[in-house]
């Protein structure tokens, strides 16, 4: 039997239209992607079907955690250091300037102001073994109704925004928003995650309208 | 295409500039730039958390009651262990306190039933919304979400009152 000789064929495709492709798609992802800042916190968020989506800029943010401490954060580095300047004022606490420039830069805290300082001093990478203790919010020290007072006075476009976990227990959460009613703040919006509204439960005509 | 082929070019027997293919392997440049595309797909948020608006009564004004028709009044308790308690109208002997859960077939069907009944008489039901401490933040978003998704439009968060508490106490053994 003869051999069959195959023909020793070159393959080499062109990538070219490949490799473009996904050049543009990593550089698509690449400046979508906005990495999620560290969390001093984990909070798993409730779910809803509301679509209201969360403003990008001004938000003032208290998360519950599950163990109902209480974590305060406020948008925009340049406005801490006048915050903390004026809840120092109140408690007569006096900061150095750089622990004004640390607290800049952290997101949120959930530290009493007496040990805030001890927090600031912290090293960095050693402040993720630090035990927040969250900010007590109960009537007789109520520290997050000073915190949220003094943020809107420097700046009063913060919308307020309340993020719980699942498991927190609603008495926190009374305690937060009795905080927040005091002042007379009386809109908020809760942080959720998405959910799909219930097939057989459309959407009635006014409720789109309102939207 | 933009090389120079200068071989015709020359005389007779001298040699040109070799040809060389200009194509390269790009393999391995396509592999790396799936590779990073993989990892920005995987760590990208798209997404941004959504909200829900809340708006509470102002405790400034002094008068924060509204006085609203017994008939129309849906009573919702949150209670410990994702239980949800109800009853319609006030607080009486006669009062029926009954305990569902936060599924499709529970408090969803009650608020329905409700609604349908005083639909004929052109009126919407009034669901007061009433957590207990022990309850958790989880069924409070849930309660509010069923009042989007059956579109009530009038509800409220309210705290326990004492004859709640007491009815609680008698006919479910439940101290608050």
């Amino acid at each position: 039997m003869p051999k069959v000789k195959i023909a020793r064929k070159n393959i080499s495709l062109d990538m070219t239209a490949m490799c473009d492709m996904a050049f543009l798609l990593l550089t698509f992802f690449m400046l979508a992607t906005k990495f999620k800042p560290d969390e001093v916190v984990t909070v798993d968020t409730p779910s809803s079907i509301s679509e209201i989506p969360i403003p990008d800029s001004d938000i003032l943010l208290i998360q519950v955690d599950k163990d109902g401490r209480v974590f305060f954060g406020v948008d925009g580095q340049h406005n801490r250091p006048a915050m903390l300047d004026r809840v120092a004022t109140v408690y007569n606490v006096q900061f150095t300037e750089k622990e004004k420039y640390e607290f800049s830069i952290i997101e949120s805290f959930g530290m009493p102001l007496s040990s805030l300082k001890q927090y600031l001093n912290t090293p960095v990478e050693a402040r993720s073994k630090f035990k927040q203790p969250g900010i007590p919010c109960d009537s007789l020290q109520n520290e997050l109704k000073e915190w949220v007072m003094n943020a809107r006075r420097v700046n009063n476009k913060f919308k307020i925004a309340i993020k719980g976990d699942e498991g927190a227990d609603y008495a926190t959460m009374k305690k937060v928003i009795e905080t927040l009613q005091d002042q007379n703040i009386n809109r908020f919006n809760l942080v959720t995650s998405i959910e799909n509204r219930p097939a057989d439960m459309p959407a009635k005509k006014d409720d789109e309208a309102a939207q | 295409m933009a090389e120079i082929d200068s071989s015709s070019s020359g005389k007779g027997g001298k040699k040109g500039p070799k040809k060389v293919s200009t194509k390269i392997d790009m393999t391995p440049m396509v592999d790396l730039a799936f590779l990073l595309i993989t990892f920005f797909m995987l760590t990208t948020t798209m997404s941004k958390p959504k909200t829900m608006e809340v708006n509470m009564p102002d405790k400034t004004k002094e008068k924060t009651t509204m006085d609203v028709k017994a008939s129309e009044c849906l009573t919702i308790i949150l209670g410990e262990g994702n239980k949800v308690h109800y009853y319609e109208g006030v607080v009486e002997a006669s009062t029926a306190l009954e305990t569902t859960d936060f599924s499709d077939e529970g408090i969803r069907k009650v608020i329905l039933k409700k609604a349908q009944s005083l639909k004929s008489l052109n009126k919407v039901p009034i669901i007061i919304i009433k957590p207990m401490d022990k309850s958790n933040y989880k069924n409070v978003v849930d309660i509010l979400d069923e009042m989007h998704i059956t579109s009530m439009k009038k509800y409220a968060i309210v705290e326990l009152f004492e004859q709640d508490k007491q009815l609680l106490k008698e006919r479910l053994n439940i101290l608050i």
